[in-house]
């Protein structure tokens, strides 16, 4: 009988907040070391956290999102233990009383199938700060810049059962929480970092002992994590072996996990009420605030861009992916009320460009303004496919504006329809035999044959003539009609 | 001149009769001359406070500067003072020079008053004696082979020995109230969120409350209306407009209920000490109060829960003396790494009493012991409280003695933390419950002052400072003052 994996995953979110989560510091990623963080952070004596209501509003919706109840109490409580990065000496975290209770997702998995996930609960924390090992000559570096950030942790049930539900499990949390906009999602900047409890069994069998590999930040470090931690335990358990409950340590780089601690080694984190700061309490009009407040979720806006912009399923699929995209999706349609093209461009030429240079759309080098102004030119016949294709470019490298480029660049199409005319009029006068063999062509034949006259005005204006305008004119003359 | 109280020394300065500057001068000359004896201030300020005198001066020449403006006061070392060392009693922070101002310090410099000097105190606030502070024991002024009481002993000294008008202090099992009592002065914790914890450095947060010393009631409803306040920055902090309790202080007692706990008058007393509290009680009666004896039956659970919460959470307090970014730090040898740094470190920096309470809190918050300890204290703080909202259905405050014995022999409890626990044995319950308290002094044991402890309901202060100044307007416990101060 096959081994069934069943995985259970701890997720941290680091909330969009502008502060932190018990001080007025910045979170803003990638300061210089220790510029955000103040005397709250740094455990200065006699330091007191104040509560941000914006991250209580954030776990708030998350719990609405994950169809949960909302702890209207909730307590936080100290985790203790000594750790260079930890200034306090304890992690203000929740534990008996979190303020999301028990919810769950229904993921949607490759085979078209829709899976629940239970959510056994997730509460408001406080990051630690970075430890830097290199660079100090045997000795370690403090950046206290993260300590104190607000995380929800999200703990799921163990309703997992491969590689792929877990990661479609995190890709769809990771779309939730980016439409929510309480997470940036910038999972290479440690924005939500997976923690992953692994075990197999025989299909009916009680749990078997489990693993947890801690900190991985990619769905491909995920993916692979799990795989192999998964064969790990199966070839320990055929050659006559007991899994030893541990935390792990994965490493993208080489793709090799080690054993990190085993739980005899664990803290006692002697939890208890943090005295500093009382119970919070949420009533029912700050839940239904937050709730008037939560921007639209992944599925409700897949529908209302089908219907709305009359995108295909696929495209409003891709689209609304993600929150940044979506939202940069309408910020261009609304700029230039060209649903169908905007999309076109965004799922096309963008995409590709960005997967390129391996960015995400917020540092996309043209902006919605830019690229609405492009599609504007597109579709008025300024410029032609192939001069659009010139303006994306030079708007992605150089910068500017479509209108700036087009005349820069000269790609600006002739439709002046008495410029063509004359043109036209001269290339029929200069070429009377093709004139005339046209004439006596039957109608099926005469498109086909046109294409040399267009030829020829294309010539003659450098190929700036707008194809349609010219076609219209040409047949015109020819026909007579 | 030396013995005036605030009240006084305020009119005399907004009439321009004496400067801040002269007044600074003069109580910074007492320091230095008198205090050698008792060693109540771990640090003066003279620079500073001329400076800030100076500034007040200017403001009192204007005309309308705040009630305490120019009035020199001293602050336990315990609150954070901006560019001033600030130890809290502890080597661990014997080189600590905070760049922020407490709440309360904040608040008193707003109104203008100069800042002499920190005050001594028990080691981060831990103890009843001031012995187990780092700079050494504070001498009590009516006798000094004495303690003061502690922890906030430097600033009962200071004040009993009038080498500062006024003090602020804490009070997390009777800090305030006990050395108030030992020294023969006025001493008030107000209601727990009454006076903001911002930059006062934490012993046990759920009971650590600020509060003010002074030479009688009058003075102590000047500087508490000062220091007393709402702040955001610390949100244990209550919301609620801060009264000026020098408005109530000549209220009639007339038709005032008193209750008086049998359970503050049984074992552990000292029967002089009965006798003496009674005594004042009756004074209260003569002035219209009615007495009514009522029970309090959970008081036994009071110190036993108290050494169960206040070290549970001191054990996490000072997590964060760990060498690492501020205080004392080991010089660590070739090949030790971060756990010395932290062993070493704290090993070396705290004291006795502060390591012995940390342990029994770890302990008291471990895995397998949390429910049996730490669980049972709070129930028992539950229960503790709930007596006191019974009582506060039948009577408006309630008084007993503040301590069980006037000041004992320094060194004398020592080896016995027990022995020491139990001279908080009548002030902790209050703190559990997070009701106000504060003593006064209602006569002498052994020739040593001796407290009336009043306990109030929830933000009854001005209650309290008006019993208390009542009768300090028919009594002059409050006026003696040590034999060799003048």
């Amino acid at each position: 009988m096959a081994w069934e994996t069943v995985i259970g995953l701890e997720i941290h979110v680091q909330l969009a907040t502008k502060s932190k989560l018990f001080s007025g510091a910045s979170i803003a990623f990638g300061a210089e070391p220790n510029t955000q963080a103040c005397a709250i952070d740094l455990a200065m004596p006699g330091t007191l956290p104040v509560p941000n209501k914006k991250a209580f509003e954030y776990a708030v919706m998350f719990g609405i999102a994950a169809n949960a109840e909302i702890g209207k109490r909730s307590v936080f409580e100290r985790k203790n233990y000594f750790y260079p990065d930890l200034p306090k000496g304890y992690q203000t975290t929740q534990l008996a009383e979190p303020i999301v209770g028990a919810g769950y997702f229904d993921i949607q998995l490759d085979d078209g199938e829709s899976k629940r996930i239970r959510i056994h609960h997730a509460h408001l924390e406080e990051d630690a700060g970075k430890s830097l090992h290199e660079d100090f000559h045997g000795m370690s570096g403090i950046d206290l810049n993260r300590a104190g950030t607000p995380l929800i942790e999200v703990v799921t049930e163990p309703d997992m059962r491969s590689a792929e539900e877990a990661v479609a499990f995190a890709k769809q949390l990771h779309q939730i929480v980016t439409a929510l906009e309480i997470c940036d999602g910038e999972m290479a900047q440690g924005s939500m970092r997976f923690d992953v409890n692994i075990s197999v069994r025989k299909p009916g069998d009680p749990l078997g002992t489990r693993t947890e590999t801690k900190n991985l930040n990619s769905f491909k470090f995920m993916e692979e994590a799990i795989e192999l931690e998964v064969e790990r335990q199966i070839r320990e358990i055929e050659s006559g072996n007991k899994i030893v409950q541990e935390t792990r340590l994965y490493n993208g780089e080489t793709r090799k996990a080690r054993s990190m601690r085993s739980k005899e080694d664990s803290n006692d984190y002697r939890y208890f009420p943090c005295p500093d700061l009382l119970p919070i309490e949420l009533d029912d009009e700050f839940i239904d605030q937050a709730r008037a407040r939560m921007p639209e979720l992944p599925e409700a806006k897949k529908t209302r861009f089908i219907n709305e912009y009359g995108l295909s399923e696929y495209d409003a699929s891709i689209i609304t992916t993600d929150a940044k995209t979506a939202n940069y999706y309408e910020s261009v349609v609304q700029l230039c009320k060209l649903p169908k093209p905007a999309a076109n461009w965004i799922i096309g030429d963008l995409a590709a460009q960005l997967n390129k240079q391996e960015l995400s759309i917020g540092e996309s080098q043209i902006s919605p303004e830019q690229l609405a102004g492009l599609l504007v030119r597109i579709d008025d016949g300024t410029i032609s496919s192939k001069g659009a294709k010139t303006v994306f470019e030079a708007l992605w490298s150089d910068g500017g504006t479509a209108d700036e480029i087009i005349e820069r660049k000269g790609l600006k199409q002739v439709s002046d329809t008495s410029a063509l005319e004359a043109i036209a009029d001269e290339i029929i006068a200069n070429n009377p035999k093709q004139v005339d063999n046209f004439r006596a062509a039957s109608a099926d034949k005469q498109p086909k044959m046109l294409g040399f006259f267009v030829g020829q005005a294309m010539k003659a204006t450098q190929g700036k003539a707008d194809p349609k305008v010219l076609n219209q004119i040409l047949l015109s003359k020819l026909t007579g009609q | 001149m030396y013995n005036n109280s605030i009240s006084i020394w305020a009119e005399k300065l907004r009439k321009r009769e004496v400067s801040s500057a002269e007044l600074t001068q003069f109580f910074l000359k007492r320091i230095e001359k008198l205090d050698p004896q008792y060693n109540s201030f771990i640090t003066t300020c003279n620079e500073q406070a001329l400076a800030q005198a100076n500034a007040a001066d200017a403001l009192l020449a204007k005309g309308d500067a705040p009630a305490l403006c120019g009035i020199p006061i001293a602050h336990k070392d315990i609150f954070c003072t901006r560019g001033v060392l600030t130890t809290c009693g502890s080597k661990m922070l014997a080189n600590f020079v905070p760049p922020y101002n407490a709440t309360s310090v904040e608040n008193f410099a707003r109104a203008g008053t100069v800042t002499l000097g920190k005050t001594n105190m028990d080691e981060f606030a831990m103890g009843s004696s001031n012995e187990t502070s780092f700079f050494g024991p504070v001498k009590n002024p009516w006798d000094k082979e004495c303690v003061a009481g502690g922890s906030s002993g430097g600033s009962a000294a200071a004040v009993a020995a009038c080498l500062t008008p006024g003090a602020t202090a804490t009070d997390t099992g009777g800090s305030i109230r006990q050395p108030a009592s030992l020294c023969g002065i006025t001493g008030i914790k107000p209601t727990y969120g009454r006076v903001s914890r911002w930059g006062m450095i934490a012993f046990a947060s759920s009971l650590d409350q600020g509060g003010v010393m002074a030479r009688n009631a009058q003075d102590a409803a000047l500087l508490l209306s000062t220091m007393a306040s709402f702040d955001a920055k610390d949100s244990t902090s209550i919301e609620r407009p801060v009264e000026d309790y020098s408005h109530t202080l000549n209220t009639s007692l007339e038709g005032l209920t008193i209750g008086v706990p049998d359970e503050y008058f049984g074992e552990g007393l000292n029967p002089e000490t009965a006798t003496t509290v009674q005594a004042a009680i009756a004074e209260i009666e003569k002035l219209g109060a009615k007495t009514k004896a009522i029970q309090l039956p959970h008081t036994k659970l009071a110190v036993p829960a108290y050494y169960v919460i206040a070290p549970a959470e001191c054990s996490a307090n000072l997590s964060r003396f760990d060498g690492v970014r501020y205080g004392y730090r080991a010089e660590l040898k070739e090949g030790e790494g971060v756990e010395a740094l932290y062993v070493r470190s704290r090993s070396e920096a705290f004291g006795d009493e502060v390591k012995r309470r940390i342990m029994v809190g770890a302990y008291a918050l471990s895995a397998g012991y949390y429910d049996a300890y730490y669980a049972q204290a709070q129930k028992a703080r539950r229960l503790i409280q709930q007596d006191f909202v019974e009582a506060f259905k039948e009577v408006d405050l309630i008084m007993g003695p503040t301590a069980p014995n006037p000041a004992f022999k320094i060194g004398a409890k020592g080896n016995d933390p027990v022995a020491m626990y139990l001279e908080d044995i009548f002030t902790i319950a209050t703190n559990l419950a997070g009701l106000p308290g504060m003593s006064i002094p209602c006569g002498f044991v052994d020739n040593k002052p001796c407290g009336l402890q009043i306990i109030g309901n929830y933000f009854a202060e001005g209650r309290m400072l008006n019993a208390a100044h009542q009768f300090q307007c028919a009594t002059d416990f409050h006026s003696f003052e040590p034999a060799d101060i003048a």
